[in-house]
């Protein structure tokens, strides 16, 4: 089971206080579809960030990652576009809680996210809590039990169905 | 007993868990679960899980306010699906696209109260502590979730005081309070963190301006804020239709713990502004005064009650909208804009040449009001976010009320103090 909470891959880079308007502009809110989404996902900044996005596996970013609306279609146009984990020195609690409950890995390292080059590899084992880039590795507590069982199910709804599957409630 | 602040005695109580310290994650059961224009997406999550038995009905509270009325046939059909599920399932709080802007209507019909936890799929669900609740804001699924099964997940948070006192100069307001916090503290200043605010200023605020406050907290990236309930909030409330004998105040402890206190002096602030392209960039107005605007946009939960209308109207009066300049204004909710109506507040906006829209979250969602390429808009919202309204390569700044409607006057970016010193002459 150990290999599925490792994810991982080639990064691009942000800086900081990246917004949900600048991640999914409000106009593409009236889907929820991911790959639909993922064709919009970081328009603003233009095609060729575009481009480079939809060929990484993991987001870099600086302080107050996703700050702004609640939008949750700021986790999932990530998702569509084929990114595994984000790491940032920090994020908005907002986008963290989307993140979490669409099954994105979200992860809060100041050290690892400054140790990332654009283009370079980075791998994320949410359940042992470490990132991996440029040979070294940067340990981050793990997520809460509530936290980990909503991501070991993919996301907070089919959580819920898991559980009801199950018969729990 | 240690002493508590407001969000821990919020949580404690919605979740029924005692003794609650920063850092601890529990299952809180809200109150009311606020979604707005966003209600389609968690109807159609909903059917994914298929269930169709809700935990408590009567928490739900939907309102079409973000893109009303509808500007093509997709958001048609998703307005038409919330009615169709508001009716099957007999949801009784359901606004249609005639309302307004969420946050306004539910505090206007009374269904948020002092103590009550909150959640709404709008980031500025924080406003709700203008009126003593806590609100905060979550993606859509977590609504459905709720609706389900009537919980979240919530950790507690660390709570930082913010304390105001003195009266404001004539020119400033409660906007440009927070805007000047939020240049000072950064737009991750607060992140996670209950806000409380505090002092001879904010225990003058009118609810309005409580709620330009709790609203803008966000934008320093807090979890909830708060104004402590008082004769002002009950005077609301009545208003409201909320009986006295149903509220349920509560207040933080004397000696409650703090990760910071941090204050600001009233009288010595001048109008502020927000420039391009985050919150956080903030200058006085002098520092930008003359720059080209093409529009003027009065709106948003954080600056479109009554008041702000009033003080918009106030400034423009014996004026006219600069040629070639387009100022929109966009009342909060339909009582606000039949209130605007009868006191002749709309026909004072329209003879000085602004363009009234019907009340909603509007321009502010990018629903009208669009610019082109290398346009400028001043607005009195709470984001000016790249390419938030219309063009990515438009520029959006934020003031006041009375900052927007001076500088509509002359076509550039004014302070307000100027205009109303003309008047005074005149």
């Amino acid at each position: 089971m150990g290999s599925e909470h490792r994810v991982g891959g080639k990064v691009i880079t942000f800086g900081e206080n990246v917004n949900t308007d600048v991640i999914i502009p409000g106009r593409y809110l009236v889907s929820i579809d991911p790959a639909e989404l993922a064709e919009h996902a970081f328009e603003p900044l233009g095609p060729e960030t575009q481009e480079r996005l939809r060929a990484s596996d993991v987001v870099v970013a600086g302080r107050n990652f996703g700050c702004g609306s609640a939008r949750e279609q700021a986790a999932t146009c990530l998702i569509g576009a084929g990114i595994k984990a984000v790491v940032a020195a920090s994020f908005s609690r907002v986008f963290f809680r989307n993140a979490i409950n669409t099954g994105l890995v979200a992860v809060e390292s100041p050290a690892a996210a400054e140790a990332a080059t654009d283009g370079g590899e980075m791998w994320v084992d949410y359940d042992a809590g470490t990132v991996e880039v440029g040979g070294q590795t940067f340990p981050f507590s793990p997520y809460p039990q509530v936290l980990r069982e909503i991501m070991a199910d993919g996301g907070l709804i089919p959580h819920l169905m898991a559980s009801f599957a199950g018969g729990k409630q | 007993m240690t002493a508590k602040t407001f969000a821990q005695k919020a949580i404690e109580r919605a979740s029924g868990v005692a003794d609650l310290v920063p850092g601890q994650i529990v299952d809180a059961f809200p109150d009311l679960y606020m979604s707005h224009t966003a209600s389609w997406r968690c109807i159609r999550t909903l059917e994914k899980m298929g269930v169709e038995q809700l935990y408590d009905v009567d928490r739900v509270a939907m309102v079409m306010d973000h893109l009303s009325p509808a500007m093509n046939a997709k958001t048609a059909a998703d307005h038409a699906l919330c009615r169709e599920f508001a009716q099957k399932m007999g949801v009784k709080n359901f606004f249609d696209v005639n309302s307004g802007i969420a946050h306004i209507v539910l505090m206007e019909h009374g269904l948020v109260r002092p103590g009550q936890f909150i959640i709404g799929t709008d980031s500025h669900s924080t406003i709700y502590g203008a009126l003593g609740a806590f609100g905060t804001g979550v993606g859509f699924s977590e609504i459905t979730a709720a609706w389900v099964t009537g919980k979240l997940w919530v950790k507690v948070p660390e709570s930082v005081r913010i304390v105001i006192d003195g009266d404001l100069a004539p020119g400033v307001y409660a906007k440009d309070i927070m805007l000047k916090l939020i240049g000072d503290l950064g737009a991750d200043g607060l992140t996670y963190e209950s806000v409380e605010f505090s002092g001879s200023y904010v225990e003058g605020m009118s609810v309005s301006e409580r709620m330009t406050f709790c609203n803008l907290a966000m934008e320093m990236g807090a979890k909830n804020a708060f104004v402590a309930p008082d004769d002002t909030t009950l005077a609301y409330l009545d208003e409201a239709g909320v009986p006295r004998d149903e509220l349920d105040i509560l207040l933080p402890d004397e000696g409650a713990t703090y990760r910071a206190t941090v204050r600001l002096d009233g009288p010595t602030l001048a109008p502020q502004i927000a420039v391009p392209h985050t919150v956080d960039n903030v200058v006085g107005v002098g520092d930008v005064a003359g720059t080209k605007l093409d529009q003027v946009f009065i709106g948003s939960c954080a600056n479109a009650k009554y008041d702000d209308l009033v003080i918009a109207a106030d400034v423009l009066a014996g004026h006219r909208v600069a040629p070639g300049l387009r100022l929109i204004v966009t009342p909060a909710s339909a009582k606000i804009m039949a209130q605007a109506s009868d006191s002749g507040v709309l026909t004072k906006l329209i003879q000085a040449g602004a363009m009234i829209t019907n009340p909603g979250c509007g321009a502010c969602a990018g629903n009208g009001g669009a610019m082109a390429d290398g346009e400028t808009t001043l607005s009195t919202a709470n984001r000016n976010f790249q390419g938030r309204m219309g063009s990515y390569d438009s520029k959006i700044f934020l003031s006041s009320p009375a900052t927007a409607a001076a500088s509509a006057i002359r076509g550039v970016i004014t302070d307000p103090r100027e205009i109303v010193a003309t008047a005074v002459v005149a």
